[in-house]
């Protein structure tokens, strides 16, 4: 994967990866900007990713210095969004991204989304809500009980280069 | 490693000084443990000032237990683990940065101790730079073998009281060592520190390799 060795170079992948899954994996005690200042430099970036992850986010207000145990539901998950973006990956894994987010919030994240498979990301992205994630992917598998039952090309963003994935 | 090592550390430390748990609850309950000795060691026979060293390593060793499961209990929330796992940061990088954090805390903590050893049991100091030497290699082999065993317990649900049935009987020549070497440099009972303190830098030494080696997989395992 990215041209390593799963098996013996996990470390290297692992820097190029941003994963975003059910829970926010971030740190309680520390601030939204110490958060994200963490994740950008545990990827190799220099802080200031952090900053424009907050920018990108809606963060960069009095947010900044709140500590993420005192956000509500909706702006910690906005927060573990922000950490993805400050990493810079150049592979997403989400999985129910949109869970959580107000209306504004999922627009947010779709654009996001859309900005980085047009960048050269690879998005792979599962979702139970077929029709936003359709509409942000250029190839749709559907999984049924564990197996594919339908895998198809969808007139996505790009679809010259199927790289935004959804399994739904 | 070393840029990973000094990440964590700040990570760790910011979190402590953040939420405050180390000096709110582990230092006070330390002082609490010095006090309670002293009460049940009558300071009027003498008894206090010859066991001074033990009472301290004792206090430190149970206050070293609360601040290795803090170091794990801020990553168990919300997939923080999983979170660091996945950071692409280097397992070794880790460790030495959560050891280091951890050895830090220790350190305030010793001084703090010390003073309160001094004004409680009423001993004097006789050679300071031994006892400094003392309190380094001790802590970072409490540090680094805590970390280890606390990586290994992590993962587990009754990794809380499981912890200090692993740490407590590995850190037992720590214990020995830092106590006998301890006394010498307080002068309450006569003896040659440097074969304890060869030992408590041979521990360190161990354990900090050991660390350096094991923790990234024990990581994956937690």
């Amino acid at each position: 994967m990215l041209g390593h060795d799963l098996r013996s170079d996990r470390r290297a992948v692992r820097r190029r990866v941003g994963l975003l899954g059910h829970a926010s994996g971030l740190y309680d005690d520390l601030t939204v900007e110490d958060n994200l200042r963490f994740a950008a430099r545990a990827a190799g970036h220099p802080v200031a990713a952090a900053g424009e992850a907050m920018v990108r986010l809606g963060l960069d207000g009095r947010l900044r210095q709140v500590r993420v145990g005192r956000l509500s539901a909706g702006q910690r998950r906005r927060t573990a969004v922000a950490a993805v973006v400050a990493r810079q990956p150049e592979v997403w894994l989400l999985d129910e991204p949109h869970a959580g987010l107000d209306a504004a919030g999922r627009d947010l994240l779709d654009s996001i989304v859309a900005e980085a498979a047009a960048g050269g990301a690879t998005v792979i992205l599962a979702s139970h809500e077929l029709e936003r994630a359709t509409g942000l992917a250029t190839r749709r598998l559907l999984v049924v009980g564990g197996r594919v039952i339908d895998g198809v090309l969808t007139p996505g963003p790009d679809p010259e280069r199927p790289r935004a994935d959804v399994v739904a | 490693m070393w840029r990973d090592a000094r990440l964590v550390a700040g990570k760790d430390l910011r979190v402590e000084l953040r939420s405050r748990v180390a000096t709110n609850q582990v230092v006070p309950f330390a002082v609490l443990v010095l006090i309670l000795f002293a009460f049940a060691l009558d300071p009027d026979r003498g008894a206090l000032a010859r066991a001074a060293a033990g009472l301290f390593w004792v206090t430190v060793l149970f206050s070293a237990v609360l601040a290795i499961q803090r170091s794990f209990a801020i990553e168990a929330d919300d997939a923080a683990r999983d979170s660091l796992r996945m950071s692409g940061l280097d397992g070794a990088g880790i460790f030495l940065g959560k050891a280091a954090a951890v050895a830090l805390e220790l350190l305030v903590l010793e001084a703090v101790l010390a003073v309160g050893v001094v004004v409680l049991y009423n001993v004097s100091l006789h050679d300071g730079a031994l006892l400094l030497l003392v309190c380094l290699l001790a802590t970072v082999g409490i540090a680094a073998s805590g970390i280890v065993y606390g990586v290994v317990a992590a993962g587990l649900r009754v990794s809380d009281t499981l912890l200090p049935l692993l740490v407590l009987p590995v850190l037992t020549p720590v214990l020995l060592a830092a106590t006998r070497a301890s006394e010498a440099a307080l002068a309450t009972v006569p003896g040659d520190a440097w074969p304890w303190v060869r030992l408590l830098a041979v521990f360190a030494t161990i354990y900090t390799v050991f660390g350096v080696v094991a923790f990234g997989p024990l990581l994956e395992e937690a």
